[in-house]
């Protein structure tokens, strides 16, 4: 029999048995900086490929969600920090080592983009707009004039340089799409990064956590788009895509098991959380299958023609991916090296 | 049914403010403290006052630091001091937690019962509670005489209540470190070698080759300078035997550890006499020398074979000889540690004299490596005036029983103050400083009994400790570091003294032991038994008879006198004479024999369990000392509960889980307050259970002890009393496991 | 210059003074520690073995926790302390997270806190304060540079392992078995 005791105030619940120190803000800043950096993507994309027309909810509905998704993500973040008053701490250095602080300026950098993108389509998604009735109208009289002369939206900028702004941004589009493709696949994989960069936790501690979330970010943002669309070939697009992500989530969530059960001890009993132990069965049960399986089966269903409402599988994404950062925060402070 | 007179006042009667009841239950976290440039306090900047710690009867000396807000900071060992050597242990240095908790004794308390009957404490003022106090000694004294009030005290500050019980006319004193710890052990050794031990013994471990520790849990239990010395005798390549029924911390660092069945140790003790006087390994030109009866012995252990012997300890033959002849090979450089609570199982004083033998038979007494010749520093005695005399005292009590006896026997003067009790020296009032007698004198309802049988009952104590409960009058005294007392004077290679002078006024209105006496002793008329106005008059005086004085000694807290003759250990072919009736080593004990006693010890066998009852075995926890730290911050947060160590055999018999909390009843039905978690553990037989003595503690104003853990005591029921000493043997009581407490009668207050 | 310790199991009781002393001497609030005891229990009765050791953050010469930190307020210092700077810490855990060892906390006052080999002290030439403490003298503090310190040579001298040594992290403390 191995009997194992510690005795000290470590013994204090804000310490041990668990040196638990992140909480929900984490996951859920992970889930919506993944959903943010998937969103984006897409939208960058099917610019670059120059199909913004075919595919409207990706390129300009969809990424209105970023910049919410991201600064919510920033406000969870700053509510795990216990001393958020030293927030701006994180910007006095560039800590290339730390994922955390290359997250940080990831987010700096993709937060403004993200806000120009959504801001250079208001004309598009919101092109009649009474300025005079609507409070929102009122609110931004500040900023917009009415434009009855022109075609198009019935507003505009008031201030020149905006305006001016706004034809340049529009104009390069392709290659600001280029910035925010990277940065997107950038922050989907720091999202994985941020856990895996941490080998004091045997869970985390694997390679394969990177491209794992960034293609679970993928491909919430992509169920998020197909249940966001009218547009029939887009939904199609897009459940063709998600299906493809699932399947390749499923690999690299296979290959990650497989890796830990080949590796140490520490790793092995990290796995045992997972084949049998106490995140068992909420694991597969919400990750894998309603998060995975359940909606690729309902997304084949769809593409052989079966009606169903979309949002169904869409939401099942949107729950597992949201419920597999919040496992993998969980266990991997759970997981320990033995000695 | 009648209630009790003395009925335990609980926490829910206690309301109006007659307590403040801290709400801030911990020592409190300021927040925002340490913001900002959070700097250590510095050393150079800090001051320091010398003072010897309180925690534990080892006493050792150190400094008290201030930081420069002059709060109370740290605690750290005197260099100087043969105690501590600049070392205290853990309960030593949380210390500071005595000081801190917020839950000690704030104000002097008085017992009132209200109109509906209710008795509850109410605060009152020094002067109320001290002319109370004088006018009922003075109603005890002219109803019964002086003598039938007693005092129980134990630590630094009894010294002065014992002083004052002398000036009052009684004698009837006693402390639980006696019948309930090494009582036998003393009288064993004096017996055998014409000397008690004393404490800290003197124990040459430091350069022993051997040392043989019998349930004495040495690492567990601190007893710093002896843990000292061991670390550095393990450090020099020592051999430790170690005989426990459980893997002690010790354990696990010998050479050999002999799980032995409890209760059985005099067996193997005899059975290692046997081989060594048949296999002729003793100290031959030692054991010619010096003592006295070897060929009576050599008869009388005949039978005590190695082989005898393993059948009832459990343990192997082969086993005891190898350890028997390890023991001869290091001789005279080995020690069989006498142990020191040793009141197990009521025939203490035979196994202790099994012990004083094997040691005289290795010739370890005396020698270097074994035990040597301590010494004492002495101050002159401030003057007073001729206390009157008792007409009868203690030993009065039973005549004729326990002639052995030689200090205050605790559990005497409670038989005296029983309504049981049917001699003519009845005792009628109880004065108690310093000791908690609910947690350490065992079958609780006996003391109760006792307790609710007296007229009048101070406790005079730092904590709301549970014998609190039962008093008439209660009084906050001050913490060791808060206050002056008499220098410590303890024997040890070289003599010394330590002082104590207080680091911090006292907090709330607690004041030191000194203060109380002498506030009372003028009341009753005896004030020029305390002549000065501050202890301190006293320490200066007596310091300066002997060449030092207060002030030098607030700088280097111990010093160090020279030894009278430089005789730490026998000389070669030393004549010596010892104080015993042959003067010499009495391996056969005359004066056992003078008092019909077995002058040389026989095994007898102790109760067993019987099926689902496992013997319960306790002992200590490094960080805690008895019930006087588990409320302390610092302690608690290292240990707040005790836990109870279950082989997993057993363990898988009864189907628990480890942590699963348990209630225990003993084999007389006695069934635990509170509940204690199990512990799981390889490193216990499976006939007993072991947990830590000083838990479970039931006065809901500790708020850190209150139903932590079990109280060991509370299962302590069945008392087993030493024919020779009046100790009592307390391991002689089993348990059992109960998953949910009985529905016993409600019993509200 | 290179501070390490060495902590001698053999000798260790386990008695968890140097947790007591760390926490008086550094005012660490209580239910807070900055080092702690590890008990092992292996075998079967009445075949045992325990090993007690004393934990502490281990100084490692290659440091997860100072890489990890996005701000700079873990850092080390001469003689290869590491350290954490109160007013530069954002309490983000990440440091706590990359730390094998479970060797920091997170102060109740928002800063990530931790053993600092008692530097205050080590400047002023006196020995951290668990190791001054301990009464069965089982802890080694110094230089391990200098191959004549009493830590190197404690080192040199007996069989030693370090703690998770498979986690890179290289420990500067070493236990004598
Ligand atoms: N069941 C069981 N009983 C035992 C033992 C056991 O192991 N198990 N051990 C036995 C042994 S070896 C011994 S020595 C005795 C010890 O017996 P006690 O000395 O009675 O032990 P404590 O329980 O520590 O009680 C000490 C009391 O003194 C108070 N106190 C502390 N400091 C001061 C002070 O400065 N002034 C005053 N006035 N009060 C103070 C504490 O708050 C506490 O209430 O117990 C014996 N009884
Ligand atoms: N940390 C700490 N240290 C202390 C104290 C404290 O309160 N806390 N108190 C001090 C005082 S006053 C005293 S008297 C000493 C007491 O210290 P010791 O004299 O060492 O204590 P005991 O309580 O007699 O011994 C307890 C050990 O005896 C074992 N044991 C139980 N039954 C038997 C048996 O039948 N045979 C054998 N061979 N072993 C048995 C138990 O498993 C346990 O390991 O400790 C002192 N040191
Ligand atoms: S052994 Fe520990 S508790 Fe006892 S006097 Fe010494 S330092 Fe204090
Ligand atoms: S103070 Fe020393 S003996 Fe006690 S636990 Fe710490 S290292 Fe071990
Ligand atoms: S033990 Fe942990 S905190 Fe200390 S240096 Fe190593 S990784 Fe950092
Ligand atoms: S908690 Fe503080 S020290 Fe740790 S990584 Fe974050 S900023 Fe750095
Ligand atoms: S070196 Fe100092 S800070 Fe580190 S554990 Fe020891 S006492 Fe605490
Ligand atoms: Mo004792």
């Amino acid at each position: 029999m191995r009997e194992e005791l510690i005795t000290s105030g470590r013994m204090n619940l804000n310490i041990d048995p668990v040196l638990h120190i992140w909480h929900w803000q984490i996951p859920v800043y992970l889930f919506l900086g993944g959903l943010a950096a998937g969103l984006l993507f897409f939208a960058a994309y099917y610019t670059i490929i120059g199909k913004e027309k075919k595919f409207t909810t990706a390129v300009k509905f969809a990424p209105v969600l970023a910049p919410v998704a991201i600064i919510l993500g920033l406000i969870a973040l700053l509510l795990d920090l216990k001393h958020p008053a030293y927030f701006w701490q994180l910007y006095t250095t560039v800590h290339l080592e730390s994922p955390m602080s290359w997250g940080a300026w990831v987010l700096m950098f993709i937060m403004p983009i993200s806000m120009l993108w959504v801001a250079s389509y208001f004309k598009e998604i919101f092109p009649k707009f009474d300025i005079n009735q609507n409070i929102v109208g009122k609110m931004l009289k500040k900023v917009i004039v009415k434009n009855d002369n022109k075609e198009g939206a019935n507003w505009d900028w008031k201030f020149e340089i905006i305006r001016k702004f706004e034809i340049n941004f529009i104009k390069n589009r392709k290659p600001v799409a280029w910035v925010m493709l990277i940065l997107a696949v950038i922050l989907g994989v720091y999202t994985g990064i941020l856990l895996s960069a941490f080998n004091a936790r045997p869970l985390w501690n694997s390679s394969i956590l990177g491209p794992l979330f960034l293609t679970s970010g993928l491909s919430t943002a992509a169920a998020t788009i197909m249940w966001m669309s009218d547009n029939h070939e887009e939904k199609r697009t897009f459940s063709k895509i998600d299906l493809m992500l699932i399947v390749i989530e499923l690999f690299l969530i296979t290959h990650l098991f497989m890796g830990f059960l080949a590796g140490s001890e520490a790793k092995v009993q990290a796995a045992q959380y997972f084949l049998g132990g106490e995140f068992t069965v909420t694991f597969w049960i919400n990750v894998v299958i309603i998060g995975l399986i359940v909606p690729a089966i309902l997304e084949t269903l769809e593409l052989l023609k079966f009606k169903l409402p979309v949002m169904v599988p869409a939401a099942m994404i949107l729950w597992g991916g949201m419920i597999f950062r919040f496992i993998m925060v969980e266990a991997g402070q759970v997981t320990r090296f033995l000695y | 049914m009648k209630t009790n007179r003395r009925e335990f006042i609980k926490i829910s009667s206690m309301g109006m403010g007659a307590l403040a009841l801290a709400t801030t239950p911990v020592l409190g976290w300021v927040p925002g403290f340490l913001k900002d440039d959070y700097t250590n306090p510095d050393d150079s900047k800090a001051k320091r006052y010398a003072n010897y710690c309180e925690v534990c009867f080892w006493n050792c000396a150190g400094w008290v630091y201030t930081d420069e807000k002059d709060k109370i900071w740290k605690i750290i060992g005197n260099e100087d001091d043969p105690h501590s050597n600049g070392r205290f242990c853990p309960r030593g240095t949380g210390g500071v937690g005595m000081y801190n908790d917020n839950d000690r004794l704030k104000t002097p308390l008085k017992r009132v019962t209200d109109e509906s009957g209710k008795q509850t404490f109410v605060k009152i003022s020094w002067e109320e509670a001290f002319d109370t106090i004088a006018e009922k000694m003075t109603e005890i004294k002219d109803n019964y005489g002086s003598e039938s009030f007693a005092l129980f005290k134990h630590g630094s500050s009894g010294k002065h209540f014992a002083q004052l019980l002398k000036a009052y006319g009684s004698k009837n004193i006693a402390a639980p470190a006696y019948a309930q710890c090494k009582g036998p052990r003393e009288e064993a050794f004096k017996v055998t070698f014409g000397h008690p031990l004393h404490s800290p013994e003197p124990l040459d471990i430091r350069d022993t080759k051997c040392l043989v520790l019998i349930g004495s849990h040495l690492g567990e239990n601190m007893h710093n300078g002896q843990v000292q010395e061991m670390s550095e005798a393990i450090g020099k390549g020592v051999n430790i035997i170690t005989v426990d029924p459980r893997f002690s911390t010790v354990a696990s660092k010998s050479k050999f550890w002999l799980p032995i069945k409890p209760a059985t140790d005099l067996a193997l003790l005899l059975a290692w006499i046997h081989v060594i006087i048949n296999e002729e390994i003793y100290d031959q030109k030692y054991v010619e020398k010096y003592t006295f009866g070897l060929e009576s012995l050599k008869k009388h252990v005949e039978n005590y074979t190695p082989e005898w012997a393993a059948g009832i300890t459990t343990l192997s033959a082969q086993d005891i000889r190898d350890t028997a002849k390890e023991m001869a090979n290091a001789s005279p450089a080995v020690i069989v540690h006498p142990g020191r609570h040793v009141t197990w199982y009521g025939d203490d004083t035979q196994r202790l004299r099994a012990v004083a033998i094997l040691n005289a038979l290795l010739g370890s007494w005396g020698r270097r490596g074994g035990f040597f010749m301590p010494e004492k520093a002495k101050l002159p005695k401030y003057p007073e005036p001729k206390a009157p005399k008792p007409k009868w005292s203690w030993r009065d009590i039973s005549p004729g029983k326990y002639p052995l006896a030689g200090t205050g026997v605790t559990n005497l003067l409670i038989d005296a103050s029983h309504p049981d009790y049917e001699g003519d020296h009845k005792i009628k009032a109880w004065f108690i400083a310093g000791t908690n007698l609910i947690a350490s004198i065992p079958d609780i309802k006996r003391t109760l009994d006792a307790l609710n049988n007296q007229e009048f009952v101070v406790v005079v104590d730092t904590m709301p400790a549970e014998i609190t409960g039962y008093a008439d009058i209660v009084l906050p005294e001050c913490t060791y570091l808060e206050r002056y007392d008499s220098p410590r004077l303890a024997q040890h290679r070289e003599p010394n003294i330590a002082l104590r002078v207080p680091a911090a006024e006292p907090r709330f209105d607690s004041k030191p032991g000194w203060w109380i006496c002498k506030e009372i002793a003028t009341r009753i008329g005896k004030g020029d038994f305390f002549d000065y106005k501050d202890f301190s008059e006293v320490i200066d005086w007596q310091l300066k008879q002997v060449g030092t004085s207060l002030e030098e000694m607030k700088k280097i807290g111990v010093k160090k006198l020279n030894r009278k003759y430089d005789d730490l250990y026998f000389l070669e072919d030393e004549e010596i004479e010892f104080h015993t009736n042959t003067g010499k080593i009495e391996l056969y004990s005359t004066t056992m024999e003078a008092n019909g006693f077995d002058p040389m010890p026989k095994y007898t066998a102790h109760q067993e369990s019987s099926e689902g009852f496992y013997r319960l075995i306790y002992g200590r926890t490094p960080a805690h000392t008895f019930s006087r730290t588990t409320n302390n911050p610092n302690l608690t947060a290292l240990k707040a509960e005790n836990d109870l160590w279950v082989n997993p055999k057993v363990a898988s018999e009864w189907g628990f889980k480890n942590g699963q909390k348990l209630w225990l009843q003993n084999h007389q039905g006695k069934v635990s307050e509170f509940p204690i978690k199990i512990r799981i553990t390889e490193r216990i037989r499976w006939d007993s259970v072991f947990t830590a003595h000083g838990f479970g503690r039931t006065d809901k104003r500790l708020t850190r002890g209150y139903g932590r853990g079990i109280s060991d005591s509370e299962m302590v029921s069945d008392v087993k009393i030493d024919k020779e000493t009046g100790s009592t043997g307390m391991r002689n009581n089993f348990v059992t496991f109960l998953t949910e407490k009985p529905n016993t009668a409600k019993k509200e207050s | 210059m290179r501070y390490g310790m060495a902590i001698d199991t053999r000798k260790c009781v386990g008695c968890a003074d140097c947790v007591v002393a760390c926490q008086t001497e550094n005012n660490i609030p209580i239910g807070y520690t900055r080092d702690w005891i590890a008990e092992l229990n292996e075998g079967t009765y009445p075949n045992l073995h325990l090993e007690i050791r004393s934990e502490r953050c281990n100084h490692c010469e290659n440091t997860p926790c100072v890489r990890t930190c996005p701000t700079g307020a873990s850092h080390i210092i001469l003689g290869g302390i590491v350290k954490v700077t109160h007013e530069e810490c954002i309490g983000c855990g990440a440091c706590i997270q990359s730390c094998p060892y479970d060797a920091r906390y997170m102060h109740p006052d928002g800063y990530v806190d931790k053993c600092t080999f008692c530097d205050h002290r080590v400047a002023n030439g006196q020995e951290p304060a668990c190791v001054s403490v301990c009464p069965t003298h089982c802890m080694y503090f110094g230089d391990l540079d200098d191959p004549n310190s009493e830590v190197s040579k404690v080192v040199a001298a007996n069989k030693i392992k370090t703690l998770a040594p498979e986690a890179g992290t290289k420990p500067q403390i070493f236990y004598l078995v």
